[in-house]
């Protein structure tokens, strides 16, 4: 426990101090009360984390399962015994890890030499490619579906020019209803996890440590391996774990875009709660998705604590260089092109699907007209309803609760993360890590049943409040900013905090001047995820908004779950939107980047 | 640097405040939520379904007689929203539940969470709506969940549309038909249930079978179904027919892209092809405005808000005396004879249908 800030009681030595701060004072007890028991600082940095998991995770969890357990009729151990005897179950259990595991390698696959690109190199563009990467993150679901609908279905851009190319009146490609579009559409979603966590740790690696072992005779390939590889490898890990849960606990993705004959366990979870109401079979599954879960994380933390070593990180000024080769450039293009090709196409055929009037005519494939109807009837009430909302007001009310979510998931995320890489290697740190990711890997269906049966007292009668939704957001959000701050705070030598100590830094004064600057680059990508997760998350929202304050995504699923081409036209219309307003807001955040350069 | 660090934490802490106040405050401006007004007067909340609409005008009139507000809590879809109301228990988080149907209907009576109502209003309504014979849920509005087709294709195809489920299994609809999964959709499982309701269960499955033979396509939602397969829609998919609702062509009209006389899609409603779905309103167990709520029931089953329900849900009023919007009853074709299943009888065997069907069309 902070060995590293040995006592000291030099107060002559001081530093000059910035206005405004005071210095550390000796004398006052509570102070040298406070430093004698660094347990204390540890504990008072868990305190706000635990609270929040406590009310807001594990206080609705456990009501929703002993309620359902308390209907369970052959006993308590019955639904375990009916769900590890039935071969369904068995079947949707190693789907769920199969197409999880392959997901994930397949995001790695494209999302590393992408993290590479961005770390590294300086080039023209980078910011907005950067801003774009982040919007398939916040697509709900079915607009993803409309997205790939759009571009690959069988009257997407693809299909339609093919049809007239090869003059077939049926679609030659068949993407909805199949695996590849589960993989295909998880990729998608999950690439900018590994571009921010792995890219952001790679751009402050020492190239020097490289530019060495190649002096020493090292080729790339060996140098990559023996050193950037191992460097890096928290970072992997990290992005990796994420990505994995992500997938793992897939519901969306995987009942639109794979269609009725692939079934994860969170839709089995679904199927069993809301359409045959076995909630003793639905909150089993849930605890084997959990221990699933809990069982990846503790294998990550064991890896991570074996892996992350402390290193001199760099500003990116010095990390990065320009594309000076005809090679590098081409290489470096070729990557930029399939990152836009794989990433952004979909979201281009949709926002062109959504200027576009079809009209199906004698030949078989329809013809396309530009047209600006959709957008122009998002704002109009045609039929007086009550609860029609302007897009305007979607636009502010997402705003809102992303910002809210923001600062919570921060506020929350920043001391637990901070408490975890004081003291990686103690009890607690072994306990709560693994702890902090299990909202990541808990069913949506079983949690949002939880907030009914638990939070309906005040003062904690949040079941209809709005105020709900950012702390659900948050409670996903959190542990990307635990993992996205980690590594990079673990890096932090321990001898620049015992330095600033020894000169009579106080410990918020070292968080201040040392480990602030060192990981507020790290912040930013915690800030981006947060902010992200809010603008995207639908699930949640849905079920506890008020239908007065719906988010873009909620007024988006309002419009297309009804008939009606200008229903349709403006679910897509909105959609684009949703991107417009997500790229504006990453391009903002990205803004406070350059606070990154030369502070070191 | 750390300026700048501050000030984006400064203004995400100012959203968050923005947020924990900006929301009352809005509430404050909007009449018809949470804020007490001046005038000492009764909030209702009643609970239901997203797909829950009304005329603005319509629910102001009730506050305005009743000297009430009104404020909605949406709850995901009904199976999701009933569930909820389930849970909720002695605490419920409304007054009044609407949204629960047919194939849900023993569910939300065997968990009891309904208080029983003998509105004054049920008098007027057809006993054939009234399945339960306490009156703790009472029948609002009904739909059938019909198939659909494109209008277009068959004319240029130069072939009739099907009139009959049999006809599905003919040669010449071979590759056409594209339903929902009845795990996951609400109007799969009606069209199962139709299924069953004319073979019986005896022979349903067969026909499942014949028609998997018949080159069937089964997608996970109504969504993907509609707008990304059927071809009589915005979607312009490859197949043009398409289990929907009886009431999906007025829909097309009303909301097309550009006006039209006629709708692009028409709903088979012959005999023994589409599922009655009812849709019931009930006064929650240990809700506190009792005889507001019954004022609620009332109001939803009188004319006035009975008329209002097929344009803004594209439901059918079960009050007989609602006059039907022109536009709506134009495009209309009411089933007379749909498939009806005895709501205990879905209860009892909604798991094993659904076992038997997952198995006999998608394995």
């Amino acid at each position: 426990m902070d060995t590293d800030s040995p006592e000291v009681n030099n107060s002559t030595a001081l530093p000059p101090l910035p206005e405004g701060e005071r210095p550390y004072r000796r004398g006052s007890g509570l102070a040298d009360y406070w430093r004698a028991r660094p347990w204390l600082r540890v504990l008072a940095l868990w305190l706000g984390p635990l609270i929040f998991l406590a009310l807001f995770y594990f206080y609705p969890l456990a009501s929703i399962f002993r309620l359902s357990y308390s209907r369970a009729e052959g006993g308590l151990l019955s639904p375990f015994v009916e769900a590890i005897s039935s071969p369904s179950v068995r079947g949707v259990l190693s789907f769920t890890l199969w197409q999880a595991t392959l997901s994930t390698i397949f995001t790695l696959l494209l999302g590393l030499p992408a993290a590479y690109l961005f770390a590294r190199f300086e080039f023209l563009g980078k910011s907005v490619l950067r801003a774009l990467t982040a919007i398939p993150f916040v697509m709900p679901t079915v607009v993803v579906a409309a997205a790939f609908n759009a571009l690959l279905g069988p009257r997407g851009w693809v299909n339609l020019g093919l049809m007239d190319l090869l003059n077939q009146p049926s679609p030659p490609i068949q993407f909805t209803n199949t695996f590849a579009a589960i993989l295909v559409a998880h990729v998608f979603y999950n690439t900018t996890i590994v571009l921010r966590m792995v890219g952001d740790f790679w751009s402050h690696l020492d190239p020097r440590l490289e530019q060495a072992a190649q002096m020493l005779g090292a080729n790339r390939i060996q140098t990559f391996r023996t050193v950037t590889l191992p460097l890096l490898a928290p970072a992997i890990a990290a992005a990796s774990l994420l990505v994995f849960i992500f997938n793992f606990t897939s519901f969306g993705v995987v009942l639109i875009l794979g269609g009725p004959r692939f079934a994860t366990l969170e839709v089995e979870i679904y199927f069993q709660t809301v359409s045959l109401f076995n909630l003793p079979l639905a909150a089993t599954l849930s605890i084997l998705q959990l221990i699933f879960t809990l069982v990846l994380t503790i294998i990550y933390t064991r890896l991570a604590e074996r892996l992350s070593r402390p290193m001199t990180l760099r500003p990116q000024a010095i990390t990065q260089r320009k594309l000076l080769t005809w090679r590098s450039r081409l290489t470096a293009g070729m990557l930029v092109a399939l990152l836009l090709a794989f990433l952004t196409s979909p979201l281009v055929a949709l926002a062109t699907r959504s200027f576009t009037h079809l009209e199906s005519t004698t030949s078989g494939s329809p013809s396309a007209s530009f047209t600006l109807d959709f957008y122009r009837e998002l704002s109009i009430n045609r039929r007086g309803a009550l609860f029609f909302v302007p897009p305007t007001t979607a636009i502010a009310n997402s705003l809102v609760y992303a910002g809210a979510t923001v600062a919570l998931a921060l506020l929350m995320g920043v001391p637990a993360a901070l408490a975890l890489s004081r003291n990686s290697t103690s009890l607690t740190s072994r306990i709560f890590d693994p702890i902090l990711m299990l909202p990541l890997g808990t069913s949506a269906v079983t949690l949002g049943l939880g907030f009914i049966v638990a939070l309906n007292r005040p003062p904690f009668d949040l079941r209809a409040s709005p105020l709900l939704i950012p702390f659900v957001h948050t409670l996903v959000a959190f542990p990307f900013v635990v993992r996205s701050l980690t590594p990079s705070l673990r890096s932090i030598r321990p001898r620049l905090r015992q330095g600033a100590a020894v000169l009579g830094a106080s410990p918020r004064q070292i968080f201040r001047h040392i480990d602030l600057p060192l990981v507020a680059r790290a912040i930013l990508v915690a800030a981006t995820f947060a902010f992200t997760i809010s603008l995207g998350e639908f699930g949640a929202t849905a079920l506890i908004a008020r239908p007065e304050y719906p988010t873009i995504p909620v007024v988006i699923y309002r419009f297309i779950s009804q008939p009606g081409a200008i229903n349709y036209g403006q679910a897509l219309a909105l959609s684009t939107i949703l991107m417009a307003v997500t790229a504006t807001g990453m391009l903002a955040i990205e803004r406070f980047r350059i606070a990154d350069v030369g502070e070191f | 640097m750390d300026k700048k660090i501050l000030v984006f934490l400064t203004i995400v802490t100012i959203s968050l405040a923005a947020c924990s106040q900006g929301v009352p405050a809005t509430q404050e401006a909007e009449p018809g939520t949470l804020a007490p007004s001046p005038v000492e007067s009764v909030t209702l909340t009643v609970m239901t379904h997203d797909s829950f609409a009304a005329s603005e005008e319509v629910i102001r009139q009730f506050e305005m007689e009743n000297n009430a507000k009104v404020r909605f809590l949406f709850s995901g879809d009904t199976g999701t929203a009933l569930n909820r109301a389930i849970l909720a228990g002695a605490a419920p988080l409304a007054d009044v539940f609407y949204g629960v149907d047919n194939t849900f209907l023993s569910r939300a009576l065997e968990e009891n969470i309904f208080e029983a109502y003998e509105s004054p209003q049920l008098a007027v309504i057809p006993d054939q709506f009234k399945l339960d014979p306490q009156n703790k849920a009472l029948p609002v509005d009904y739909g059938d969940v019909c198939l659909n087709y494109d209008i277009s294709y068959f004319e240029q195809a130069g072939i009739e549309p099907p009139h009959s489920l049999e006809d599905l299994l003919l040669p010449e609809y071979r590759g056409l038909l594209v339903v929902q999964n009845p795990a996951t959709s609400s109007p799969g499982l009606s069209f199962m249930l139709a299924t069953i309701g004319v073979f019986g269960e005896d022979g349903y499955l067969d026909f499942w079978q014949r028609l998997m033979e018949n080159d069937l396509l089964v997608v996970n939602s109504w969504e993907t179904a509609y707008y990304t397969e059927f071809s009589g829609s915005a979607g312009r998919g490859p197949r043009p027919i398409v289990v929907s609702y009886g009431s999906s062509p007025p829909f097309e009209v009303i909301y097309a892209e550009t006006p039209i006389e006629e709708p692009p899609t028409a709903a088979v409603t012959a005999n023994d092809t589409c599922f009655r779905q009812i849709e019931f309103v009930g006064i929650l167990r240990g809700g506190k405005n009792r005889a507001l709520a019954e004022k609620w029931v009332d109001f939803m089953l009188s004319p006035v808000f009975q008329a209002d329900m097929p344009l803004q849900m594209f439901v059918f009023p079960v009050n007989p005396q609602a006059e039907l919007d022109e536009t709506f009853a134009k495009f209309l074709s009411v089933p007379e004879k749909p498939v009806q299943l005895d709501p205990a009888e879905i209860a009892e065997n909604r798991e094993r249908w659904i076992q038997e069907w997952t198995q006999t069309v998608l394995r």
